[in-house]
């Protein structure tokens, strides 16, 4: 892996952006990293954009922010900010993980602004990286009972792409040790899940 | 057990920047925190608060941060350890009793974290309370990285009680709201007896006493830092950069200097100690220097006190060309980035920033262009605020004599924005709208004859909102205050305060109630449900239309986002396909162009609006707005 290796995490408030790049964080220091984490959102608690930027080293311990174009893995929970983040941070080398739902902004809902068709967000998404994953995890998790669930399997899907190396276990222990009881099987059946939509 | 009070001296973990100095401050043996909520400073209270029946500590929410540093201080004035905690606005609020408490001195430790936000990203401004330790006469650290804030908050402790007067940490957002690895202290065994000693009261009366002796502490703390592992130096012994840093400015400059390969070039002089200043260290570094590059974030605060220390010492130092916010190399206000510090670099040493493919960048500013649309910021879906001030906007627009609303800070100062369809008029700071609409409904005499209109939430009425209160019903001001009552501190994260059930430690509390309160000063006080959007507008009609004094009018309705988790939704929402006829309406698409909730979607191709399931949280209040009732809900 490359040292530092620079992960963006984007999505909308509310998505689980937070929670998902914490566990990620952990597990890695687990694994012996320094890792930084800075996260960066608006004063609103939902609505917002909220990207956060993993920095993950054996050597020191980097800053908060990633510097412009140096994001190795963009993990996206919503297509649009895939976009606005590959935008500043992308390079040719970049692979991206993105989830495909749409949250639309308050002034696409007002009418004031319009929302990309989802088709050529995607290709430009896909453009901007070497590699890209999509992933319809808002769907599934809804199947699953929880929207919130997308960021778990999200998570499992940059697993199951052998971008960061969690595994289940140490997934599951995390889990275990920082969730209630009742919701450590769904996050790891949604974890399982997202391993599985990129196999 | 938590990890922040995790017995494992040695183990590495990842902490949040505001957990690592709640941590820092239990290895030092804390006894008593004290906060009002605040971000980026929350955190700090709020992890402290989990473990203080396990530790055996006292950790509150006060009703605000004077109130909060004056309870740090009585432990601390005790032969106590307590630490105070608030963002740079809430030193504001604190500032009149730390100047007065920096003269009496302590008789224990007390810590001040001050954690500001440079570009106000959570604030509504982002001054630099590194300033206040300079006017206090304090000693001041500035963490660079996340262990270093629990080193720094442990030590803080050691140098208070050492001098015998409180000890100032500023932290940043990119600190406090960030994670990274920490390596854990050991926690200690005993802690010192809390006792007053009567035989000597606290008074900052006579100065000619009290602030020489203010003086010879702060002296005190020069010589115990000067040699502080705090300030480091890393680069070539006569650089032809200096870059003098602090704080978050350190991690995005050495990053910079790696990045464009400038480590045999420039050295990073990392201070951590800013107040009182290294000296000795200083000018042994600005011996060799020729050119200075300050990077710090806000004002230039280390940049002018080192250059007030060049200026004394000028005989002994060589010609030397100082940049910084001052020669205007850098810019005057807001937070540093790593993208900001790289450009300045490379101008000032002519080095090469990294190169992009040109068809490459051209894409990618066209992703951002085309591809992401903005998102400004908006109410949560099923946020009781969105309600209230739609009642708001209705009952001035009947009354129609042009209303002023004016505001404060809290999770409703959105209601200066569309999603609060623009009925606030002012945001100030805490309580200030309530203060300001006391003034404005006391000049009728003066030809004013606008109706008068504050709106607070309840965790802000208890903060600052009460002397205002007093002060309209003594002065006969003719207002009337709206508490937007969503029940906790929601903005910071859903903090108890006066009016909760239950206190920081998740105790039983007892409450005190906004109406019996406003009672007992003699004001007429009203309850409604914002959710009743018709019963609410009727009666803010009616009251401002009644020229009786001041009157308060509490909606009260939970917030949503702890409503959801707590209680799952209320409602089913569905649009009826048959009943919503789109742009025919002659609504003119209220849900969606006016309402705006995030709930709510316009399908242009179906030509009406849907509900999105992922977003709604079921709170009922749309399906009032439709004039074709095509929004259902349905009780779940």
């Amino acid at each position: 892996m490359k040292d530092p290796y620079n992960v963006i995490v984007a999505g909308v408030g509310g998505q689980g952006n937070v929670v998902g790049s914490w566990l990620m964080g952990s597990l890695l220091v687990d694994l012996g990293y320094r890792v930084t984490i800075g996260e960066t959102y608006g004063a609103s608690q939902r609505g917002g954009s909220v990207m956060s930027h993993l920095r993950i080293s054996k050597v020191r311990q980097y800053g908060p922010f990633i510097p412009p174009r140096s994001a190795d893995l963009v993990m996206a929970l919503e297509p649009s900010e895939a976009a606005r983040v590959l935008g500043q941070f992308g390079n040719p080398g970049t692979v991206s993980v993105v989830n495909t739902r749409p949250v639309y902004p308050v002034d696409v809902i007002s009418g004031v602004l319009s929302y990309p068709v989802v088709e050529e967000l995607l290709d430009i998404v896909q453009s901007l990286c070497a590699r890209s994953y999509l992933v319809d995890a808002t769907t599934r998790a809804l199947e699953l009972g929880n929207p919130i669930l997308a960021n778990i399997i999200m998570i499992g899907a940059v697993s199951g792409a052998g971008l960061l190396p969690f595994t289940e276990e140490a997934l599951e222990s995390a889990i275990r040790e920082n969730m209630t009881a009742d919701k450590v099987e769904i996050n790891l059946m949604a974890f399982r899940l997202g391993r599985q939509m990129v196999n | 057990m938590s990890v922040l009070n995790l017995d494992a001296e040695g183990k590495e973990v990842l902490m949040m920047g505001n957990e690592a100095i709640a941590r820092g401050a239990l290895e030092a043996g804390l006894q008593v925190a004290a906060a009002y909520p605040g971000n980026p400073s929350s955190d700090i209270i709020e992890t402290l608060a989990k473990v203080a029946g396990e530790m055996g500590i006292h950790v509150e929410w006060s009703v605000n941060e004077k109130v909060a540093l004056e309870v740090a201080a009585a432990a601390a004035v005790s032969n106590g350890n307590a630490l105070a905690a608030m963002k740079q606005n809430g030193l504001n609020v604190a500032c009149d009793f730390l100047l007065n408490l920096n003269l009496t001195g302590i008789r224990g430790a007390l810590v001040v974290v001050v954690a500001d936000d440079p570009s106000g990203i959570s604030s509504s401004n982002e001054e630099d309370s590194r300033i206040f330790a300079k006017l206090a006469d304090l000693p001041l650290l500035e963490p660079a990285t996340f262990n270093e804030a629990k080193e720094m908050v442990r030590f803080a402790f050691d140098l208070s009680r050492q001098i015998g007067n409180p000890v100032m940490v500023r932290s940043v957002t990119r600190i406090s709201h960030a994670r990274g690895n920490v390596i854990l202290g050991s926690l200690p065994k005993e802690r010192p007896t809390l006792r007053f000693d009567t035989s000597i009261p606290l008074c900052p009366i006579p100065t000619a006493l009290t602030h020489p002796a203010l003086h010879r502490r702060l002296a005190q703390a020069a010589e115990i830092l000067a040699e502080s592992p705090f300030n480091r130096y890393d680069g070539p012994e006569s650089p032809e950069l200096l870059i003098i840093t602090c704080g978050a400015g350190w991690l995005f400059a050495s990053e910079a200097v790696e990045v464009l390969g400038l480590g045999s070039r420039a050295g990073v002089l990392k201070v951590g100690t800013t107040w009182p200043l290294p000296n000795e260290l200083l000018l042994k570094r600005l011996k060799t220097a020729e050119r200075v590059l300050f990077l710090e974030e806000v004002d230039p605060v280390l940049e002018n006190n080192v250059l007030e220390l060049f200026a004394r010492h000028n005989r002994n130092l060589p010609r030397i060309e100082f940049l910084g916010k001052g020669s205007g190399t850098v810019p005057p206000n807001g937070e540093l980035l790593p993208g900001l510090v790289m450009d300045c670099l490379s101008k000032v040493m002519g080095a090469r920033l990294p190169e992009i493919d040109p068809e490459y960048a051209a894409r990618a500013g066209q992703a951002i262009e085309t591809y992401a649309p903005a998102r400004s910021l908006a109410f949560c879906p099923g946020c009781p605020h969105r309600a209230s001030l739609w009642a708001v906007k209705q009952a001035l627009s009947l009354d129609g004599r042009d209303g002023v609303l004016f505001g404060d800070i809290g999770c409703y100062s959105l209601g200066i924005m569309p999603t609060g369809f623009l009925q606030l008029k002012s945001i100030h700071a805490m309580g200030s709208g309530a203060g300001m609409a006391c003034g404005f409904g006391s000049f009728e005499s003066l030809g004013v004859d606008q109706p008068s209109l504050a709106v607070c939430g309840d965790s802000t009425f208890y903060h600052a909102v009460v002397p205002a209160l007093i002060n309209a019903v003594h002065q006969r001001s003719d207002f009337l205050l709206i508490v937007m009552d969503n029940g906790g501190t929601a903005m910071t994260g859903f903090q108890p305060h006066p009016g909760s059930p239950i206190d920081a430690m998740g105790r039983a509390a007892p409450q005190v109630s906004i109406e019996e309160l406003c009672k007992s000063l003699g004001l007429k006080t009203f309850v409604s449900d914002p959710f009743d959007l018709q019963a609410t507008t009727d009666i803010i009609y009616e009251l401002i239309r009644e020229r009786s004094g001041p009157k308060v009018l509490v909606l009260r309705q939970q917030c949503a986002l702890v409503k959801s988790k707590k209680e799952g939704r209320r409602y089913r929402m569905t649009i009826d396909a048959e009943r919503c006829v789109g742009e025919d309406c002659g609504c003119n698409r209220l849900c969606t162009r006016i309402f705006r909730c995030p709930g709510l979607n316009w399908d242009k191709n179906a030509n009406r609006s849907t509900i999105d399931e992922a977003i709604c949280v079921g709170c009922g209040v749309c399906a009032e707005l439709c004039p074709k009732q095509a929004i259902v809900r349905e009780g779940i």
